[in-house]
């Protein structure tokens, strides 16, 4: 019988079995766990959802969550776009340079970045005395502990993982093209609307999706800068479980929340191949 | 000539918009070195008692040495796991075995909220809340699919008649991955190890549900000190932090330099 599972079972199983299981056993059940408590706890039936309908401070944090998803997409995608556009039609040596400050933005850990927002934007901060001193302003200006401040942290936060999958997409044109389109005597603001800008289609929307999918979950930034100002769904959730200890109500928050992730991913993945978004190519 | 103007409008603010993404975090270093006792930017004088503070207080270097346990370890077991995974799924290469690669790669993209909440459901009744285990595991799930990643990457460049050859030579499976598969992919597992560490060095999210007292992360640490906005330590620590990120980039760009060489030869 082993000998019989031998021959249809690859061997590459066995080698693949340790991580499978862990994930299934260790990250997976305790999911599909969560998914089963938002409809289940306190008591079976659809009641967590329904408050979707009846609980006003739930709706505006989900309508606070989709915004600031939005706001921090259109702005990130946007910065991105003009840093890969640049990137691509550097020098070599540049392109280099250029790279090394993104991937090292990159790098920097999270929260040493979002301290340094507040350093630089607090009450106290360098911003608010420079302009203080200069008598520019008489009274500190808010920066943070706003909506502003999470935007700005997070934009911030955001906009390497704009600028790769636009990368990917720009390096991939054939610049042939656009020297069609300019011997055929379009300007150059024609060329680029009408031609380049619709060839990284692909690169923006995945760019978009790929923002706002981080976002939806960011939990550091908001929870620091937005100083408890700013109540997105994943603090609420931190509230929930580590305070008033309602798993519920979470649940069904974090249900939401992944298969908005999901399906998000699912739309992605009709314009780009994943892989290339997550670390070069894995075929 | 209209598009060079443009095209140069944008070159600008590209180089704006990557300094903005950088220069920030260099704000710690002069606030670290301020003399006062409060967070503030130094005026004229300079002093390291916030660096000395750092390296002598029991706690921050409980901290960091518990960071270097839990990252050290993460770093170890997500590599073998991460790894041996890679290469069984490049070795199956079916349709089932890139769904699995697609399953595999869910903890990377899983809000880490929604992450924290699982381990936190699950560490309760396994008794695993603030224990060195629990942390490891949960980073060590976390991390493994960067392994793959990286290590996929390396099997892609990787001849598979290589692999045959040598066991049409006698070795034996064993053999043949110690020998020819694992030196081959060498840049690509140190790549994963060093993601897999910097991963869990840097781990918050997850760390605040399934750590309390006993284990206590620099991250953790970081966290509650940005909260109460007043030590400069924590400006101190944030230096330090940003020096490992140097010192890690410049050895991974060494790694990936050496990796376009081996394809290279």
């Amino acid at each position: 019988m082993i000998d019989s599972l031998r021959k249809h079972v690859s061997p590459g199983w066995m080698l693949v079995a340790p991580f499978f299981m862990l994930v299934v056993v260790l990250y997976l059940g305790p999911i599909l766990n969560i998914l089963w408590l938002s409809l289940t706890d306190p008591e079976p039936g659809l009641q967590n959802y329904q408050k979707l309908y009846t609980n006003d401070t739930l709706l505006r944090i989900i309508w606070t969550t989709f915004r600031i998803c939005l706001i921090t997409t259109i702005i990130s995608v946007a910065f991105g776009y003009s840093i890969a556009y640049a990137m691509v039609h550097a020098h070599q040596k540049r392109q280099k340079l250029m790279l090394t400050l993104l991937l090292v933005s990159f790098w920097i850990s999270i929260l040493v970045r979002t301290f340094s927002w507040l350093m630089l934007l607090g009450h106290n901060g360098l911003l608010n005395n420079a302009l203080e001193t200069l008598n520019i302003i008489s009274e500190p200006v808010a920066f943070v502990r706003n909506e502003l401040g999470v935007l700005i942290g997070m934009v911030h936060y955001m906009v390497p993982y704009a600028v790769l999958p636009l990368l990917v997409n720009m390096q991939t044109l054939d610049t042939r093209v656009m020297s069609a389109s300019r011997n055929l005597g379009a300007t150059g603001s024609q060329t680029f609307f009408r031609i380049y800008l619709p060839l990284t289609k692909p690169g923006i929307v995945a760019a978009c999706l790929l923002v706002f999918i981080l976002s939806l979950g960011f939990y550091v930034t908001p929870a620091i800068l937005g100083g408890g100002k700013v109540l997105m769904v994943a603090e609420y959730i931190s509230v929930q479980l580590l305070v008033t200890l309602k798993w519920g109500t979470a649940a069904m928050l974090a249900a939401l929340m992944l298969f908005g992730v999901l399906a998000l991913l699912y739309i992605m993945s009709k314009f780009m191949k994943l892989s290339t978004v997550f670390g070069g190519s894995t075929s | 000539m209209k598009q060079s103007m443009l095209a140069m409008f944008n070159r600008t603010g590209a180089w704006v918009l990557l300094f903005f993404l950088v220069l920030p975090a260099l704000i710690s270093i002069p606030v670290s070195l301020t003399p006062k006792r409060f967070l503030s930017m130094p005026k004229g004088e300079l002093s390291l008692r916030h660096f000395e503070k750092l390296f002598t207080s029991p706690e921050w270097l409980s901290s960091f040495a518990q960071s270097a346990i839990i990252a050290s370890s993460t770093a170890l077991l997500a590599t073998i796991l991460g790894t041996l995974c890679a290469i069984g799924l490049w070795r199956v290469s079916s349709k089932y075995s890139e769904l699995v690669r697609a399953f595999l790669l869910l903890p990377l993209i899983i809000p880490q909220i929604i992450s924290a909440m699982a381990f936190y459901r699950l560490w309760i009744p396994l008794g695993l809340l603030d224990s060195y285990p629990g942390l490891i595991i949960a980073h060590t799930i976390l991390a493994g699919p960067m392994v793959l990643i990286t290590v996929s990457a390396s099997l892609a460049n990787f001849d598979p008649k290589l692999e045959q050859a040598s066991k049409n030579l006698g070795a034996s499976n064993w053999a043949t991955m110690r020998r020819v598969i694992l030196p081959s992919i060498r840049p690509g597992v140190f790549a994963g190890a060093l993601f897999a560490f910097i991963l869990s060095w840097d781990e918050i999210v997850v760390t605040l549900f399934i750590s309390k007292f006993n284990v206590y992360t620099l991250p953790r640490r970081m966290w509650n000190g940005i909260r109460e906005n007043t030590d400069p330590t924590v400006a101190a620590a944030a230096v330090v932090l940003i020096a490992i990120t140097v010192i890690a980039f410049g050895v991974s760009t060494v790694l990936s330099r050496r990796r376009a060489q081996t394809q290279n030869d």
